[in-house]
Order: structure tokens, then C-alpha cells, then sequence
């Protein structure tokens, strides 16, 4: 089952635009700041938020068409959604909210009920049936949620920051849980969310919205090997800037100009890798050609490496050996000379 | 409040609104004589009434449940130009004198009313002097309040979870009957012990709209006026009777839907 | 003291003339004019003419304040019992003042007018009621007053006394109400006073009860024991039975006493 999305939307300051695929075959994370309007596409795919202009079509069902002025209200369409609150039914048990969905579509009670028993199974929540869903733990709800949504087997499943309410040791193996079942599931799956190591684990494909456009997607492959989004740097931890280099110059906003070793004209990216970053007491001497003053931000200790963020014109984060950190004598507030090589910068276009 | 003192403020006026309810009842409690409590109920025209105003009181509870909560689903929900006014005017009868709601109802529902002359052939048509008359004069001055509790309680519940359902494919019925009447229930039920209440005191109205004989028209309120100028003693009794019933209903409603903590 | 009363009246009956005359204020002396106020509980048959009585007197008495009270008779009572604060009681029935005299409430009352029944019906009599032996029609809505109502006790006892079986819709509380019921069309007959079909004027039309068939309503007045106002009391009680009280009632439709 593949969606395909056209999407045009205004919400109070936010401007939706954007264009939206998903295959069956993958899952897709939709992932970008708070404020992005990640959410707010969710429920404009739901039915929950009507289109300004656009088309969302899920297989040969046409959901929505602002041309033909066609609109499927929300429970006409094949999608579900796992709520960030969840959102059970406080007035049902689990079994009842479990089946709820297909009762709706007409399943007659005890059938209904035999495919709710079966899928609290799938999710690890056998023998729960009874339970009054105000007494579940975050992690006992978001299962519930989820074989609520799946029970109705439908053709989109949209999960809005499934783990979001879990606390930080209990997201581990709830993750995986996740991802196991995602992939189990037939149809498009779209997983919202902020947190990238929820993203990294649940998803094969991004897409990154930013104040309500699509900066970058793909695998997460190509996404890593090339940033183009702020969000996606943070992600992997790498330093990236944007610019317009010329001859060999990559011209950064605020004025630096760092040296590079490209043929490339026009607007650039330029990729810094936390290990190509020199650190140096004083001015150094030598081959490296982008050297910088700066002052230490704050430090990171990553297993056998030290993370050392450093404010500066521009700000980079470099990576370093403990031995080294030593021998430099790092302290919060210090100051430090940061170096690159030209050849450490990876350029390439915007 | 478990962990704290409660302030004077509070506690001091408190007291006195429980003085305030509770003297006049005890009162009527201490002046009744009781041995007089047999021989009143066993009074047909008693029975009669008391009989007519639980059938009257909750008939007016039905009609106000069947027209009243959509109503207040409207209003709470769906958005149209001239709402707060149109919500004012169906709050009028609260503030209505009961005898001039009387009135309004006799210019519509009269003999030579609005709707009155064209229907009064209807059968069950609340023509004046028939019961129906008294259930739609209680219905017309208890019906607000059953609206306005109802319309609260949809405005603050959760409307998120009506989402949801849609999601998972009711249609505006279902939602309404699996998750939006289960959800605003604490306060329909207490709209509702409100609205029946009002309906079975009611007298004003009843009394202009469906005038008084007993066993048609005569409910409680009105038996006991009539008392009241005859054999006083027994009025009281009466009340008391009327009382008792009506705290009974009252307890119930509450204990069980609110679920009491 | 009846000589002082005479005086009084006849002072007030000479200001009323006088006023009515045109003259631009009374020839009396403030001292013989009434003054104070008075409240005065009435059943609500008399409301009519002692409003007009309220009138006539307030333009000779300017510092008389009148303050009345219509109810049903039983009402009126059942409140002086209670302690209500009323200084001057005028029923329409006998019996229910005899409570207060049984209760050492008032000092003896005097009967001050009479009433007499009468049928009541739309303008130009649709349904055709010719008599009281009409009223048990099954096509007429009739309505009475209740039996604790003085007006409704009598108009059973007239009903009984001739063995006409009535099917009444509703037995009102009190005599206006059931007028109320007959004039707006609701129902198509009722037994009322007299003076209540002449009130109604073009709103609603009488039907004679002959006399032998009728009941007499005797209307007595009576102080109020421990009355503040007691002198004003007596004089307006006096001016009912006769003097522009007097007047006032004959006017309306009352029968002298």
C-alpha cells in the first residue's frame, strides 16, 4: 500500500508545504524540531485538519482532492493513529478500547472481541483484557494504543511520538518491540518524532520538516553520508555548515571564510567531521590552513572519546582522545585554537 | 484536603449556609405531627398527587433528555452566527416568574394559541387541563438547567478522544453514544437531578397552564397550597412526604452515576 | 365615639364632593383629614372597587396611605394567623372570618356587602348556556373555583342544591384565575360573583342565576386586635358600610349589606 501526499496547509503561523511518499516496503520517520509541523501533517493525513489545496491518495483511494473538492471525513479513511497521549478510552477496559475499532466498522461483538484477545497477545498484553486503562503504566498504554490502531489493519498507520511519554530505561527494549512489530505490520507506516535515536531505530527512510517544508529525506544511508539539515547534523554528531563557496573559499554567513580543496562553484554545504578538528593551546604552525580561536563551551565524555563543543567564529565540536584532552588541559571557559584541514572539509552542493 | 487546616474563611460561611438550608427544614421537621402521617397519606387526593407528580416530573425529565442534551451538544459544538444570543434565549425560562412562563405557554399551546388552535385535535397534544400540559410546564422551567450543566461538561471534556474514534471509523452517532455521552456523563446526571427536581416542584406554571384538578392536574406543590388553606397540619405532612421521596431519587442519581469518592 | 365617627365621615364624604367639583384643594382642616397608613388584607373579589375606594380617598386625604392585599379568603387568614401585619380584614365568606374571631384575632366584624353568583361566558355566549343545569354538558369546558375558596364553596352548594352534575377541567385558586380561564377562551364556563363578570366589561358576558337557585355571599370586615392604627381602621371599615367606600363597591356590583 503506497501513499501519496500533496499537501498545502496554514496553521495559525506555520505553512505546510509539502510532497509525500511512502511505500509499504518502508517505514518512514518524520523527524525535525518541535514546532516543525510534523503533528500537524499527521492529522491533515488523518482527516483531522482539512487541506488548503493538495491530494492524499492511499492506493487507489482517493482521500482527499482540493481540485475535485472532494473530502473523506476521518472515519471513512484507511488510516489510524497512535496518539502522543494515547488517548484510550478511560471509560473502556483494554479489550473493549482494543476492539473498539472494529466494532465501529461494523464486526459483530464476539468476533470483534476474539480479534481484540489476539492482538493484546501480539503487543505482550495477554491476560490484561479486563484492566481499566487509567491503571496502565506508559509503556502498558502505548501497547494498547498500538494493537488498538493495527486491529482495524489499516492501509496508513500514522504514530505521533509513540515513545515520547516512555521513560528514558524503558525506551530500549520498548523500541525494539516497536520496530519488530512496524516491520511485522503490512501498509505505510509513518513514525513522528523528535528524538533521532527513536528515528535511527524504528525507521529505514527520513524526512526531515523544517518550519513546514521537506529539507532532506532518504535512507537513513544517504541521509548520514550527506546532511543537509541542521536536525540531520545534530543527529550524527557531525559539525555542518552552509555557504557559497568559489575558488576554493567557502563563504560562511557572519564573514569567516574557510579554505577548501573543491572545484565547486555556488550555494554549498560543507561537512566537518568532530575528528578532523585540531585542537591547540596556542596559534599552531603547519599545514592546516582554517585555524580559529575560540572558547570552550562544554565537554563530553563518549566512551573513549571526549566530545569538546567550542564557541567560536564559526562554532565547531571537535573530538578528541582523553590523552590529548589532557595534555591540553581542557576546562569549561577555556581557550583553545580549533584547526582544519582544508582537505577535512567535505563540500558539496545544496 | 488531607494535608492542610481549612482556613476560617471558608469553614465559617460554610456553616452558615448549611444553618441557612437546614433550619427552615427543621422547622417543618419539628412542627409535623407525625401522628397525622397515616391517616394524610391515606387520603386518596394525597396519593393521587403524589402519584401524578413522579409521572409529571419524570415525563418532564424525559422530554427535557430527548430535546435538551442534542441541544446542548449544539451549542457547545458547532459554531453558528447569532450563538450567545440564541443561547440566552433558551435560558429565559430560569429567569422567567413561574406564572408568566404559565402565560407564554397558554399564548402558544391555549385554545387560541399559536400552535394551539391549529393542533389541539392532536392526541396527547399538551392542551390546557390535560396532564400532558403539566409535563410540558415543568419540561419548559426545568429544561434549562439540564442545558446548561450538559453544555459545561461537553465544552470541558476532552474532545480528542472523539478524534480518536473517528481515526479508528465511528460516524458522528457512534462517537456521540460510545464516547461523548459516556464521557460527559457526571455532569448530564447532575443536570439531570437538577431538571427533575425543578419539574417536581414546579407550581406557577402548572397551575396557569394546566390549572388544578386532582387525579388530572393536581400535583404535590399545588395539593399542598390547597391544604395549606384547609388543614395546614396535614399540608406540612405532606411536604414532608414530598421531601423524603425527593432525596431519595436525589441520593441514588448521585451515588450512582457520579460515583462518589 | 359614633358621634366623632359621624363627623369623620361625614368630613371625608364632603371632601370627596368637594374634589369632585373640581375645587382646587379641600375646604377641610388638616386635622379632621384621614392620615397614617393602613394595610388592609381583602379577598380578592373586592380588588376593583376598593382600588377605585383607594382613589376617591386619596384625593381628599392626601396623607393617607392605603396599602392592600388581595388573596383568596383562606390565604388572607391563614397570613393573619401567622402574625402578618395587617390592620384591616375584609373576607368573602363568614365562616372563614370566624377563625380569627375563634382566635381572638380581630374584634367583631361587620357585614359590609353581598355578592351573588352568576355564570360566566365568552362575549355574545357561543356555546348558547342558558342555566346552571347547562353547565354539565359534556361539549363545555367548565371551571370552578376550589372548594377552599369561598366563591367555589358557594357555587357547589348552588350546583348540589339544584343536582347539576358538573365535569369541571380545573378547580382555580382563586376567583381571578378562574375569570382569567374564561375571558383569554380556555374554558367556555364558569360560576363567578357578579361583580367579577361586571369587571370583565367587554371581555366576558354573565348569565343570570335566578335567585332562588343563587347563594348569597355575606362579605364581612373586621379590625385587627393590637392594630397601630386603630382610629383609621374603624374609620375605614365605617366608610365601607357607608360612605365612598359604600360607594365605590355599589358601583361595582356589590349588594348592600
Amino acid at each position: 500500500m503506497t501513499l501519496e501526499a500533496t499537501i498545502t496547509l496554514d496553521l495559525g503561523t506555520l505553512h505546510l508545504d509539502v510532497d509525500l511518499r511512502a511505500e509499504s516496503t518502508e517505514v518512514i520517520a518524520l523527524v525535525g524540531p518541535n514546532g516543525a509541523g510534523k503533528t500537524t501533517l499527521l492529522r491533515a493525513l488523518a482527516g483531522l485538519l482539512p487541506l488548503a489545496t493538495g491530494r492524499v491518495q492511499v492506493d487507489d483511494h482517493v482521500l482527499e482532492d482540493t481540485a475535485l473538492r472532494l473530502r473523506l471525513s476521518p472515519e471513512r479513511r484507511p488510516v489510524a493513529v497512535v496518539f502522543q497521549d494515547y488517548l484510550l478510552f478511560p471509560h473502556f477496559n483494554v479489550l473493549d478500547n482494543v476492539a473498539y475499532g472494529l466494532r465501529a466498522r461494523g464486526e459483530n461483538r464476539r468476533l470483534a472481541l476474539q480479534k481484540a484477545e489476539a492482538w493484546l497477545v501480539k503487543v505482550g498484553m495477554a491476560g490484561q483484557a479486563r484492566t481499566r486503562t487509567p491503571q496502565l503504566s506508559a509503556g502498558q498504554a502505548q501497547r494498547v494504543a498500538l494493537a488498538r490502531a493495527l486491529a482495524t489493519a489499516p492501509g496508513l498507520l500514522l504514530l505521533d511520538e509513540p515513545l515520547a511519554a516512555i521513560d528514558a530505561s524503558s525506551k530500549a527494549p520498548l523500541r525494539r518491540d516497536l520496530r519488530a512489530l512496524l516491520t511485522a505490520t503490512p501498509g505505510a507506516r509513518i513514525v513522528v518524532t523528535h528524538d533521532p535515536l527513536d528515528a535511527l531505530a524504528l525507521a529505514d527512510r527520513l524526512v526531515v520538516l523544517e518550519a513546514g517544508t521537506i529539507t532532506q529525506e532518504g535512507l537513513l544511508i544517504e541521509v548520514a553520508a550527506r546532511p543537509r539539515s541542521d536536525w540531520v547534523a545534530r543527529l550524527l554528531g557531525v559539525n555542518l555548515y552552509r555557504g557559497t563557496v568559489s575558488e576554493g573559499s567557502l563563504a560562511l554567513p557572519g564573514g569567516r571564510r574557510l579554505a577548501v580543496a573543491t572545484a565547486l562553484t555556488g550555494d554549498a554545504f560543507g561537512l566537518v567531521h568532530p575528528r578532523s578538528v585540531g585542537l591547540h593551546r596556542v596559534k599552531p604552525e603547519g599545514s592546516a590552513r582554517n585555524a580559529w580561536p575560540g572558547e570552550v563551551g562544554g565537554i563530553d565524555f563518549e566512551g573513549d572519546r571526549i566530545r569538546v563543543e567550542i564557541l567560536g567564529q564559526p562554532a565547531i565540536v571537535a573530538e578528541v582522545t582523553p590523552q590529548a584532552a589532557a595534555e591540553l588541559g581542557l576546562t569549561d571557559g577555556g581557550q583553545v585554537w580549533a584547526t582544519v584541514k582544508a582537505t577535512g572539509i567535505e563540500v558539496y552542493p545544496a | 484536603m488531607r494535608w492542610g487546616r481549612v482556613p476560617v474563611g471558608l469553614w465559617v460561611p460554610a456553616a452558615g449556609a448549611v444553618v441557612l438550608v437546614a433550619l427552615p427544614i427543621a422547622g417543618l421537621l419539628l412542627r409535623a405531627p407525625w401522628s397525622d402521617l397515616g391517616p394524610a397519606l391515606a387520603s386518596p387526593d394525597v396519593r393521587q398527587a403524589l402519584l401524578l407528580s413522579a409521572e409529571c416530573s419524570f415525563g418532564a425529565l424525559g422530554v427535557a433528555l430527548v430535546l435538551g442534551v442534542p441541544l446542548a451538544w449544539v451549542l457547545a459544538r458547532v459554531r453558528f452566527p447569532g450563538r450567545d444570543l440564541f443561547r440566552a434565549l433558551v435560558t429565559l425560562p430560569m429567569v422567567l416568574p413561574p406564572v408568566v412562563a404559565g402565560v407564554a405557554l397558554l399564548f402558544a399551546f391555549g385554545r387560541t394559541g399559536l400552535v394551539g388552535r391549529y393542533a389541539a385535535w392532536l392526541p396527547g397534544f399538551p392542551a390546557p387541563f390535560t396532564t400532558e400540559a403539566v409535563v410540558l410546564a415543568e419540561a419548559f422551567v426545568a429544561m434549562p438547567f439540564l442545558v446548561i450543566t450538559t453544555e459545561a461538561g461537553l465544552r470541558q471534556m476532552d474532545q480528542r478522544y472523539e478524534e480518536a474514534a473517528a481515526t479508528l471509523g465511528a460516524g458522528p452517532w457512534r462517537r456521540f453514544w460510545t464516547v461523548t455521552v459516556p464521557l460527559v456523563a457526571p455532569s448530564l446526571a447532575a443536570g439531570a437531578a437538577l431538571c427533575w427536581a425543578r419539574a417536581l416542584g414546579e407550581f406557577g406554571a402548572t397551575i396557569t397552564f394546566a390549572g388544578n384538578l386532582p387525579g388530572r392536574t393536581q400535583t404535590m406543590p399545588t395539593a399542598i397550597y390547597v391544604l395549606l388553606e384547609s388543614r395546614p397540619e396535614d399540608a406540612i405532612v405532606v411536604s414532608l412526604v414530598l421531601l423524603v421521596v425527593s432525596l431519595l431519587v436525589l441520593v441514588t442519581l448521585r451515588g450512582r452515576w457520579l460515583g462518589t469518592g | 365615639m359614633p358621634g366623632r365617627q359621624q363627623a369623620l365621615r361625614a368630613f371625608v364624604i364632603a371632601c370627596v364632593l368637594l374634589s369632585a367639583c373640581g375645587e382646587a384643594g379641600p375646604a377641610a382642616t388638616p386635622s379632621t383629614r384621614l392620615s397614617g397608613s393602613l394595610i388592609v388584607f381583602a379577598a380578592a373579589s373586592l380588588s376593583e372597587a376598593l382600588t377605585d375606594n383607594r382613589t376617591q380617598l386619596g384625593v381628599a386625604n392626601p396623607g393617607l396611605a392605603l396599602t392592600f392585599s388581595f388573596a383568596g379568603s383562606q390565604q388572607l387568614v391563614a397570613q393573619v394567623q401567622a402574625g402578618a401585619p395587617a390592620d384591616v380584614v375584609a373576607t368573602a365568606d363568614e365562616a372563614v372570618m370566624q377563625k380569627l374571631v375563634a382566635g381572638n384575632l380581630v374584634e367583631p366584624p361587620r357585614n359590609f356587602a353581598r355578592n351573588l353568583l352568576e355564570v360566566v361566558v365568552a362575549p355574545g355566549n357561543p356555546k348558547a348556556v342558558r342555566s346552571l343545569r347547562d353547565l354539565s354538558r359534556p361539549d363545555l369546558k367548565v371551571v370552578l373555583a376550589a372548594p377552599s375558596v369561598p366563591a367555589g364553596k358557594y357555587a357547589r352548594q348552588a350546583l348540589d342544591r339544584q343536582g347539576v352534575q358538573v365535569q369541571e377541567v380545573s378547580l382555580e385558586l382563586d376567583v381571578k384565575s378562574e375569570l382569567q380561564k374564561v375571558e383569554s377562551g380556555e374554558a367556555d364556563a364558569g360560576i363567578v360573583y357578579v361583580t367579577d363578570v361586571k369587571s370583565a366589561g367587554r371581555m366576558a358576558m354573565g348569565v343570570e342565576i335566578p335567585v332562588e337557585q343563587n347563594v348569597v355571599a355575606a362579605y364581612p370586615v373586621a379590625v385587627v386586635k393590637g392594630t397601630k392604627s386603630h382610629q383609621l381602621a374603624e374609620a375605614f371599615a365605617d366608610q365601607l358600610i357607608s360612605g365612598p367606600g359604600a360607594e365605590a363597591l355599589r358601583a361595582r356590583g356589590f349588594l348592600p349589606p
